[in-house]
């Protein structure tokens, strides 16, 4: 029986008129691999981006690891500016459009938080960043700027960067959408080996495949509500229409298609 | 006819002083237009209303009144009502704040040109909004706008010989001195404005400097 780790109930976001999250609740466990689905507009992405306030939702309430919110503007639980840093600065989130800071070297993105943020020793701080950039397979990258690396390669050093800060979750924001169909493997490979570690892990994607054989769960998002939720075999045999029909948008005929066997042959263009 | 040796003997430390003088103004009023500058950029994008109010009055009078008008208020306005300051000091205020107005769009400009992302990535990780701004943001800014505000630097330098009609004493007006005993303005003129290119060329010649050292990046 794993623990706990994050509890939203009822959160809501609107952008003026449009109503974009209509009530949503989650609950996750640590370990748990959660992938998020759904067509563009759907509040996927919103959502998401509403665990880490990032998106301040209008209102709902939220759990994590002794923080509790409750995001009514006038509540007395509404976060504070620290509890919000406290709160991000355990949440791990990569973006769609990687986001390295240009004027930092790989090593100086990764180290840049531990150091400011954790009050690491520099040398501490290096030592940790120089093993997670091994990990990754960019340790001789490390003193490179980011745009001497390929998307995919400053993909995966973005992902070092959120690990740097050792998170208890980790949220992916459509993180291999994009790159170039050749180095989409590489991240997801990663990301993979981060959830068999059992890191806790939210993903939105539009990689099914992926969401299919690595999530311990899926979530179809349609007009901002979960429109069902399961074990990825909803992925095979979706119940509602709407998920029946977003597949089979999506899917065309590549429905056999596997991540797992993907990684058996290695990338191929 | 004199020799020019003998004329440099003569007039060169006069100049040479006059130059430095120029040259402590100049530097003097890049650290009160930048001071002036980020605050008025920084305030043009504030939660508060008053902020962006206040920072955009400040931006219109600069931009739409002379520059002369605006040291003869801070030089002769100001001691009206009772603030009474030197003319060097009263040249790097007007001239600073001046400046400032138009450091603080080229900064706007800089800001503008930040991907959201890179503001987002750094919030996400638990940085604070001021922290974000000075560790991410601004170096990303600073390299951006270096070309222009060493344009606008380089007027602020020429703008100095304004500061001639509130009695500071540099090129201008030392040259005016002389050019009153000798009655030689030809050389003279010519002589300041070489002086003028000269500093103008080092202070390009830094910019330059800086800009290499940064370009690589990014």
């Amino acid at each position: 029986m794993s623990e706990q780790l994050l509890k939203l109930r009822e959160i809501r976001k609107s952008f003026g008129e449009n109503e974009v999250l209509k009530g949503v609740s989650l609950d996750v466990k640590a370990g748990e691999v959660v992938s998020i689905i759904g067509a563009s507009g759907s509040g996927k992405s919103t959502f998401l981006r509403s665990i880490n306030a990032l998106e301040m939702p209008q209102s709902g309430f939220m759990e994590f690891e002794g923080l509790s919110f409750d995001f009514r503007p006038a509540s007395r639980f509404f976060p504070t500016p620290s509890q919000l840093q406290s709160l991000r600065a355990r949440v791990g989130m990569v973006f769609q459009s990687y986001n390295l800071w240009p004027h930092m070297t790989v090593l100086e993105n990764v180290t840049h938080a531990p150091i400011r943020l954790l009050k690491l020793p520099r040398a501490r701080a290096i030592e940790e960043a120089e093993a997670l950039l091994s990990r990754i397979g960019l340790f001789e990258k490390r003193h490179s700027y980011p745009s001497r690396l390929s998307g995919g390669q400053q993909q995966r050093v973005a992902i070092a960067r959120a690990l740097a800060m050792k998170p208890r979750l980790m949220l992916f924001d459509e993180v291999t959408s994009a790159l170039d169909p050749e180095l989409v493997h590489e991240v997801l490979v990663l990301m993979a080996s981060l959830a068999s570690e059992g890191m806790t892990m939210l993903l939105v994607t539009h990689e099914i495949a992926f969401a299919r054989d690595v999530s311990s769960r899926v979530l179809f998002f349609d007009k901002g509500v979960i429109a069902e939720e399961g074990p990825p075999d909803i992925l095979r045999h979706p119940e509602s229409d709407r998920l029946k029909q977003f597949l089979h948008r999506i899917l065309h005929d590549d429905v056999g298609h596997s991540f797992s066997n993907d990684q058996g042959q290695g990338a191929q263009a | 006819m004199s020799g020019f040796i003998e004329e440099v003997q003569l007039y060169g430390p006069g100049f040479l002083e006059a130059a430095w003088t120029v040259f402590g103004l100049t530097i003097l009023t890049i650290v009160v237009s930048w001071a002036c500058g980020l605050l008025a950029a920084l305030a043009q994008r504030s939660k508060w209303k008053s902020a962006r109010v206040a920072a955009g009055f400040y931006i219109w009078f600069i931009r739409g009144t002379p520059t002369l008008i605006q040291v003869f208020i801070i030089y002769f306005g100001l001691p009206q009502i009772g603030i009474r300051l030197s003319p060097f000091t009263a040249g790097v205020i007007a001239l600073g704040i001046n400046s400032g107005a138009y450091v603080a769009e080229i900064v706007r400009g800089g800001l503008n040109a930040i991907p959201r992302g890179q503001n987002e990535s750094a919030l996400a990780l638990g940085f604070s909004p001021s922290e974000t701004m000075r560790t991410i943001i601004l170096p990303q800014v600073f390299r951006i706008i270096l070309p222009a505000v060493t344009n606008e630097a380089i007027s602020t330098l020429k703008n100095t010989s304004l500061l001639s009609t509130i009695t500071v004493v540099e090129l201008t007006l030392y040259a005016q001195t002389l050019i009153a005993a000798t009655f030689r303005p030809f050389e003279f003129y010519i002589a300041v404005a070489v002086i003028y290119l000269l500093l103008t060329t080092i202070l390009t010649f830094v910019a330059s400097w800086l800009e290499r050292r940064y370009a690589n990046l990014g």
